[in-house]
C-alpha cells in the first residue's frame, strides 16, 4: 500500500499518543528523543524499508538498527502500527516478561535486529551487516538511527571511520539531531558541531534535513540509496519532544515520565496537531 | 606417571629435550584449516595481524580478512553485526584489549544475542616478559567468565591451540581463547583427545594425595613438580582444565574426592580465575584445603618470563611448596 504524506501525517500523530501512553503507564522511558523521532520511524516504517511481516527474518530484508535505544518507544509503537504485533503489547512496556523490554532486547522481541541501549556501538554493528552484504553482493539496505549524543563516543567514531575506508554505499545513518541529551544541551555538555563537516572529512556523504518533514525524510533516504560512493550520514533535525509544547526543545524530557495531568494535556496537544507539521519545522 | 592413555608427548618432561612452540601458532594453523572448512568464517583483527597469527588466514583468505585498525570497541560491534547476518567472526587483538577495553561491548553487542563470535584474547598472561605491565593481560578470564554464555577456553599447548580453534569455529554462541606470548613445551600431540568442557588428568601418582589443577603453559610447572615430588615419595594428580567455562565441575569433584586437597595454578589474577572458579565448585560439593596459585592481586611488570615466574610464585618451587603446605594440613 502507498501512503500519501497526510497518511503519514496522520500515523505519526497516532504513534505519538501511544508513545506518551506507553510510558505514562510504564511510569519511566525517554518521551523527548521518541516523540521527536516519530516522523522518521513511521516514514522508515510505512514509506521506506523493505520487509515482510509474514517472514520477519527474510533475508533480502532491510535492516533497522536502533543505536540509540532508549527511544524505543518510538520503535516499538510504530512497528505495532505497521503490524509486527498486537497493539496491546505498548501497554506492557518495560513489564516483567514482556517482550517490549524498557531497552530493546531481541531475545524477548525477535522481529528486532539487535539488542541495544549502551550509547555508541549500533553503527558499528550496523557497518558490521552492510560490510557482510557487500561481501556477499546481498542488495539490502541497512540504515542506522543514532542519537546526537552519542556522537561523542569515541567508539561510534571507530564505527564512521571503518564506514567510510570500506565505502559501505549500502548504510544509511540518520542522526536525531535534537540538540539535547540527559545533562542538557548537546552543544554546552559536549559540542557536536561542525557536525556535517565532520562526517564529510570520514568519507561519508551528508544530508541535512527537517527531520519532521515527510518529503525531505524519504527524499534524503532515496538519494542515499543513489549515492555508490561511500555511506551516507542523514542529519535530521528534529524538535524533542515534537508535538507536545511543554517538552518541546526542553532537556528535562529527555528521560522523565509525565504525570497523568501533563499526559493528558500533552495528549490533547497531540490531537490538535494534524496538519501543523510545516509549520513547525520551518 | 604421565597418563598413557592421552598419547602425551613422550619427551614432555625432558625439559632440554622437549619441543618449545606458541600457542599463537597453533590458533594460526588451526584458524587456516577451519577457514579451509567454512567459507562463513571472517577474521577481524585490531592491528594485530602478524603477532596474533591471523596472518596465515589473511594471506590464503584476503576477502575474509577484515582489518579495523586500533579499534577493539567497534571491532567487537562489527564482529557482532558480521554475526548477526551469518558470519563467524573470529576477533584477535591482545587480551588486555579485548576483552579488557571493550569489555561492555561484547557484553552488549556479542553476548546478550549470543551470536558465535570468537575473541581471542593474545599476549595474556606474565610471559610477555620485556612489554610490561600495561600489556600483560591478567584479568582476561575474570571479565570473560562473568558474562553468560560465554565459553572460555585456556589452551595448554601448541598442539591443544590449533585443535581448540577448529572446535570453536564449529561451536554455537560466544567463545573466549586466551593465547600466550612466549614459546611453551609441547606436552600434548596430534593424537591426544581434546574436547570442549573436558578436563584431562595429565599425570597421576598411584596413591595421589593432591590434585594440581591449572591451565596454559604455565601448567608445565606443575608437571615438573609432579615428577620431583615423585623422588621423594609423594603422588599428586595434575590436571589441565582447558575448559575455564563451562567447567567440568564432575571431573573436578571426582579429582577432589580422590585427593582431599588441591592446589591451583594460573597466569592470571587468583581474584575471578580459575582457581576461583574451582573453589565456587568445591565448596558448594566437595570442600577440601586450597592453595591458589596465580598473581596474588598485584601489577606485572618487564623481565624474563623465567625472573617473573619467580617473582609472582608460579614456578616448580612454588607449586611443591603448595603440595607440601596442604599435606601438612591434612597432617599427611
Amino acid at each position: 500500500m502507498k501512503y500519501t504524506i497526510e497518511d503519514l501525517e496522520s500515523k505519526a500523530k497516532e504513534v505519538r499518543k501511544d508513545i506518551i501512553k506507553m510510558i505514562l503507564k510504564a511510569k519511566a522511558g525517554h518521551p523527548a528523543g521518541s516523540l521527536g523521532m516519530t516522523d522518521v520511524f513511521v516514514a522508515l516504517y510505512f514509506a521506506i524499508l523493505n520487509y515482510d511481516l509474514q517472514k520477519p527474518d527474510w533475508e533480502d530484508r532491510d535492516r533497522l538498527i536502533l543505536s540509540a535505544g532508549h527511544i524505543c518507544p518510538a520503535l516499538y509503537a510504530t512497528m505495532a502500527h505497521a503490524g509486527y504485533f498486537d497493539h496491546s503489547h505498548l501497554w506492557k512496556f518495560g513489564d516483567f516478561g514482556g517482550m517490549l523490554q524498557g531497552h530493546p532486547h531481541k531475545g524477548f522481541l525477535k522481529e528486532l535486529e539487535t539488542t541495544s541501549g549502551p550509547l555508541g556501538s549500533g553503527l558499528a554493528q550496523a557497518a558490521g551487516i552492510a560490510y557482510s552484504a557487500k561481501m556477499d553482493d546481498q542488495r539490502f539496505r541497512t540504515y542506522c538511527i543514532t542519537s546526537d549524543g552519542e556522537q561523542q563516543s569515541g567508539n561510534h567514531w571507530e564505527a564512521v571511520m571503518f564506514a567510510g575506508k570500506n565505502n559501505l554505499s549500502n548504510l544509511t545513518m540518520i542522526i536525531d539531531r535534537n540538540n539535547i541529551q540527559i545533562d542538557g544541551f548537546t552543544e554546552d555538555v559536549m559540542p557536536l558541531e561542525p557536525l556535517a563537516d565532520k562526517y564529510k572529512a570520514f568519507n561519508w556523504s551528508v544530508i541535512e534535513i527537517d527531520g519532521h518533514n515527510f518529503e525531505e525524510i524519504i527524499n534524503a533516504v532515496n538519494k542515499a540509496r543513489a549515492i555508490y560512493e561511500n555511506p551516507t550520514a542523514i542529519i535530521a533535525r528534529t524538535i524533542p519532544g515534537r508535538g507536545v509544547d511543554f517538552m518541546e526543545l526542553n532537556p528535562g524530557w529527555h528521560a522523565k515520565t509525565p504525570t497523568k495531568e501533563q499526559a493528558t494535556k500533552a495528549l490533547k496537544e497531540i490531537r490538535n496537531m494534524q496538519g501543523s507539521i510545516k509549520e513547525y519545522g520551518e | 606417571m604421565l597418563n598413557k592413555k592421552l598419547y602425551l608427548n613422550p619427551d614432555a618432561l625432558n625439559s632440554r629435550k622437549v619441543e618449545q612452540k606458541h600457542t599463537r601458532d597453533g590458533f594460526g594453523e588451526g584458524l587456516l584449516a577451519a577457514g579451509g572448512k567454512d567459507e562463513n568464517i571472517v577474521v577481524l583483527t585490531a592491528d594485530l595481524k602478524d603477532s596474533t597469527r591471523v596472518n596465515l588466514f589473511a594471506d590464503a583468505y584476503p576477502k575474509r580478512f577484515i582489518e579495523v585498525g586500533v579499534a577493539e570497541q567497534a571491532l567487537a560491534s562489527i564482529a557482532s553485526g558480521m554475526a548477526n547476518y551469518g558470519k563467524i567472526p573470529f576477533i584477535s587483538s591482545y587480551a588486555i584489549f579485548s576483552p579488557g577495553r571493550n569489555w561492555e561491548q561484547i557484553r552488549t553487542t556479542i553476548g546478550i544475542d549470543g551470536y558465535p563470535v570468537k575473541i581471542i584474547g593474545a599476549q595474556a598472561g606474565l610471559n610477555i616478559g620485556h612489554y610490561g605491565v600495561t600489556h600483560q593481560g591478567l584479568e582476561d578470564i575474570a571479565l570473560a567468565r562473568v558474562i553468560p554464555g560465554m565459553t572460555v577456553l585456556v589452551p595448554l599447548d601448541y598442539e591443544e591451540a590449533k585443535k581448540a580453534t577448529e572446535q570453536i569455529a564449529k561451536l554455537e554462541g560466544p567463545v573466549y581463547m586466551r593465547l600466550n606470548r612466549a614459546v611453551g613445551p609441547v606436552i600434548t600431540t596430534s593424537k591426544t583427545p581434546f574436547k570442549i568442557g573436558n578436563s584431562e588428568v595429565l599425570w597421576s601418582g598411584k596413591d595421589p594425595k593432591v590434585t594440581i589443577i591449572g591451565s596454559g603453559p604455565i601448567l608445565y610447572e606443575a608437571l615438573l613438580a609432579a615428577k620431583e615430588l615423585l623422588k621423594v615419595s609423594i603422588d599428586v594428580m595434575v590436571v589441565n582444565c582447558h575448559t575455564v567455562k563451562p567447567l567440568d565441575e564432575l571431573g573436578i569433584i571426582r579429582s577432589a574426592k580422590t585427593t582431599g586437597a588441591v592446589v591451583t595454578l594460573e597466569e592470571h589474577q587468583v581474584m575471578g580465575g580459575l582457581g576461583s572458579a574451582i573453589s565456587e565448585v568445591l565448596s558448594k560439593n566437595f570442600p577440601v584445603p586450597m592453595e591458589m596459585l596465580g598473581v596474588q592481586d598485584r601489577y606485572g611488570q618487564s623481565g624474563e618470563v623465567k625472573e617473573l615466574y619467580e617473582e609472582y610464585g608460579l614456578t616448580k618451587k612454588d607449586v611443591i611448596i603448595s603440595v607440601k603446605k596442604l599435606l601438612s594440613r591434612r597432617g599427611i
